[in-house]
């Protein structure tokens, strides 16, 4: 078991959502929709100049999201 | 025959795609020029509609609803779409058929939007756009079996080129006569079973529909809220099934949140398992990552992020120019051949100076408008702008904003309109009332002429560094005094008026495109279009009254100036001159800024119209001249400085002279108490900030 949040990753590498364990159901639902469910691959692409916020890539596509967010993205880091 | 006509004519087609997939070239290619901009009742989200013409001659409405992901209506653009979608909006007539663009470089997410259109029962044909970037991507679709597998028509377009839109059209016309269309993802078998049951519970005892109790069962199913939350809303017999059904999924350890989008998407990944086969690209950068390593880099990032504005900035004053002569010109020639018309008298002057020199002086703008427009346009459709924003975020972060507030502050350097109508994207209200409450402070394209008369006429023509010319300069420092004043009062309303966390800030980067040229005209052509109605309507009004008031009372004997000092006009502004004296301004900058409260730029028409009444009909100097040489009486020094054009545009800068943004922000906010708040905030921000500039100005004089 490897579990790491989103934001711990290093840019390049990549981790399987496991869980959003945001309390804000408005957050999580956007999430869901925009395709971060569970088994969904994600790669970290790249911090923002000033560190915050970062890019990632899900299905195909880049989408960017502050660090406190993806503080409540659980993933199974890939090694 | 004639009835058949009518009835084809009175199709209403909407189209509908996520942000960024090509809806708005579609729509482009679809209707041409055959468009209008409106408003939705009650709410500002831009209503655009367009006529679409099929081989036939027949024709239907199409309405372009905004871009949005799902129909979940996180924000209020969402929340129109699938408001227009369920038929609920006023004077807004039900679709008889929806055009859904998906990008077909992005299908899974797109999939995810028809998933719920299809479920809303709505014939719907799928404009599978921008095939070419999905093929150049090794993303191969297999259409038919795509088509065969959603159960709704499917053309490949690549819209920028006008490529399948034909075909789009025929299916459109044998569309108009299919019903509906079958929902085909599917639910777990135990929840669907529940899901079921509560949909004809709520037709059979809530009286609701088929299509809207399947959606509210869902809602109903996955809610977090506690059932003791609907109580009033629903009946007890109702809510005490609902909670037996809430309780008995837990405990089979079902996630009631998320497992309808699961199944949504684990329904769109069977259809693409079937229909789409990808050739891996093994190490490849692809352009756009190229671009973004540079643009999104430490210190390039920031360069280019600042010198794409200087540019901005100092072509739209470079490039202006000729075009802007050639404009003055032409409304000179016109006044003077209107002028051999009409013999002297007052009607004569009334027409040549009051109408056709007061809207002469603001048409003249219209180059920098329009190439103002032209960058913003550039800059949104190539995908930079997010890319501002990306980099950006964490500075907004700073003064307790949102990287997405970043958006409808550079858009209010267009307009405060569009930049305060653009926080609608934003979810957190508070965040968004501040937005709102300093988008006005960014120099938007009403103040250039203001800007742009001060500069030319004091400002000299130096270059500064060898590369920018003093004028550039100073125009770019009136630029960030207005940003930086805007961060810095977004940092204090939102320490101590509105405080708050920041909210979530998930914004799509979608992949750098070739901007389309003829959107970009297009949205020109738009924007100048209701620029140049502005100008024969109100400004022309204003032009008009003003006339009246700078010629009546009217003495006999005197000189120009005299007279214009008994009239109405004169009154007004030395009734004022002595709040202005600390200022540096006289009472005819007083006549102008009372005169363009109402709008910025009529602030130049006014000068225009003073001057000329002034110096009488028969001058040939132009008002910049007119200005340069005028003399103080008591000193013997010429009158106007270039601190008093700088203080000049500080007060435009800071303050609120723009009646549509009261209004938009009166309708935006839902009253009078934050549009008059606003207008209160910055006229003292205005006045101190004028008054601070006079005074450094003289102590740096003597």
């Amino acid at each position: 078991m490897n579990e790491a949040t989103l934001n711990s990753l290093q840019p390049g590498e990549c981790g399987v959502v496991e869980n959003i364990t945001t309390t804000d159901s408005k957050l999580k639902m956007r999430l869901l929709e925009l395709g971060l469910i569970k088994g969904t691959t994600i790669e970290l692409i790249r911090f923002a100049p000033l560190g915050d916020p970062i890019e990632i890539k899900i299905r195909g596509y880049r989408l960017s999201i502050r660090k406190v967010e993806a503080e409540s993205i659980v993933l199974q880091r890939n090694k | 025959m004639m009835i058949d006509n009518h009835k084809l004519k009175s199709k209403n087609i909407a189209i509908i795609g996520n942000p960024n997939s090509g809806k708005t070239t579609l729509f482009n290619a679809l209707t041409g020029l055959r468009q209008k901009v409106g408003n939705y009742p009650g709410v500002t989200v831009e209503k655009k509609e367009g006529k679409i013409i099929f081989g036939d001659g027949t024709e239907s409405n199409l309405l372009d609803l905004p871009g949005t992901y799902s129909l979940s209506a996180n924000s209020p653009d969402e929340k129109i779409a699938t408001d227009v979608l369920l038929g609920k909006i006023a004077e807004t007539p039900l679709c008889d058929t929806v055009i859904c663009v998906i990008d077909a470089s992005n299908l899974e997410r797109n999939l995810y939007l028809l998933s719920q259109i299809i479920d809303q029962q709505f014939p719907v044909v799928v404009a599978l756009n921008m095939i070419d970037v999905a093929e150049r991507e090794g993303i191969n679709i297999n259409v038919k079996e795509l088509s065969k597998n959603l159960g709704v028509p499917v053309i490949p377009t690549i819209a920028s080129k006008k490529n399948g839109i034909k075909e789009l059209l025929s299916a459109l016309q044998s569309t108009l006569s299919i019903s509906t269309t079958a929902r085909s993802w599917t639910l777990p078998e135990k929840i669907k079973f529940k899901h079921e049951e509560l949909t004809s519970l709520l037709v059979a005892n809530e009286n609701r529909n088929d299509c809207a109790a399947y959606f509210e069962a869902q809602t109903l199913l996955s809610t977090p809220r506690s059932i003791d939350s609907f109580h009033g809303t629903y009946s007890t017999e109702f809510l005490t099934h609902l909670k037996k059904d809430h309780e008995t999924l837990d405990a089979l350890g079902i996630d009631r949140f998320s497992v309808f989008v699961e199944s949504r998407y684990q329904w769109i990944k069977d259809v693409c398992d079937r229909c789409v086969s990808i050739r891996p690209k093994i190490g490849q950068l692809s352009i756009s990552d190229k671009i973004d390593t540079i643009v999104t880099h430490k210190v390039w990032g920031y360069i280019i992020f600042f010198s794409v504005m200087a540019i901005i900035f100092q072509t739209i004053f470079a490039w202006a120019n000729l075009p802007m002569e050639l404009i003055g010109k032409g409304f000179d020639w016109l006044g003077s051949q209107v002028g051999h018309i009409i013999p002297p008298g007052d009607l004569h002057d009334l027409v040549v100076n009051g109408a056709i020199g007061g809207v002469g002086a603001v048409v003249t703008f219209l180059p920098q408008i329009l190439l103002l427009f032209l960058f913003l346009g550039l800059l949104e459709d190539t995908g930079y702008m997010a890319r501002a924003a990306f980099i950006m975020d964490r500075l907004m972060g700073k003064v307790g904003l949102h990287g997405k507030s970043f958006i409808p502050l550079l858009s209010s350097f267009a307009c405060a309109i569009p930049g305060i109508m653009a926080t609608r994207t934003i979810e957190s209200p508070k965040d968004r009332l501040v937005t709102m409450l300093v988008a006005p402070l960014i120099s938007c394209s009403a103040r250039m002429p203001v800007y742009a008369l001060m500069i030319a006429t004091f400002i000299p023509n130096e270059s500064v560094l060898g590369i920018f010319s003093l004028a550039g300069f100073v125009l770019v420092a009136m630029y960030l005094l207005g940003l930086f004043t805007a961060l810095l009062m977004a940092f204090i309303f939102k320490k101590f008026l509105l405080k708050g966390n920041s909210p979530a800030f998930i914004m799509e980067l979608p992949p750098y495109r070739m901007p389309s040229l003829k959107n970009t005209m297009l949205h020109m052509w738009e924007r100048s279009r209701i620029f140049l109605k502005r100008a024969g309507t109100i400004i022309l009004g204003v032009s008009i009254v003003l006339w009246f008031l700078a010629t009546y009372p009217k003495i006999e004997s005197g000189t120009p100036s005299e007279k214009l000092a008994h009239s109405f006009v004169g009154q007004v502004g030395h009734f004022i001159e002595p709040t202005l004296t600390p200022l540096g301004f006289d009472w005819k900058i007083g006549i102008g800024i009372v005169s363009s409260l109402l709008q910025r730029e009529v602030f130049v028409s006014t000068m225009g119209t003073i001057y000329n009444m002034e110096n009488g009909t028969d001058n040939t100097l132009s008002l910049r001249a007119q200005i340069q040489q005028e003399v103080d009486p008591a000193t013997g020094l010429p009158k106007f400085t270039a601190l008093t054009a700088i203080c000049l545009m500080v007060y435009y800068v800071l303050a609120m002279q723009c009646l549509s943004t009261i209004a938009v922000m009166r309708r935006e906010t839902n009253g009078w108490k934050w549009p008059i708040f606003q207008f209160a905030y910055m006229t003292v921000l205005a006045y101190v900030g004028t008054f601070i500039t006079y005074r450094v100005g003289l102590w740096f004089i003597s």
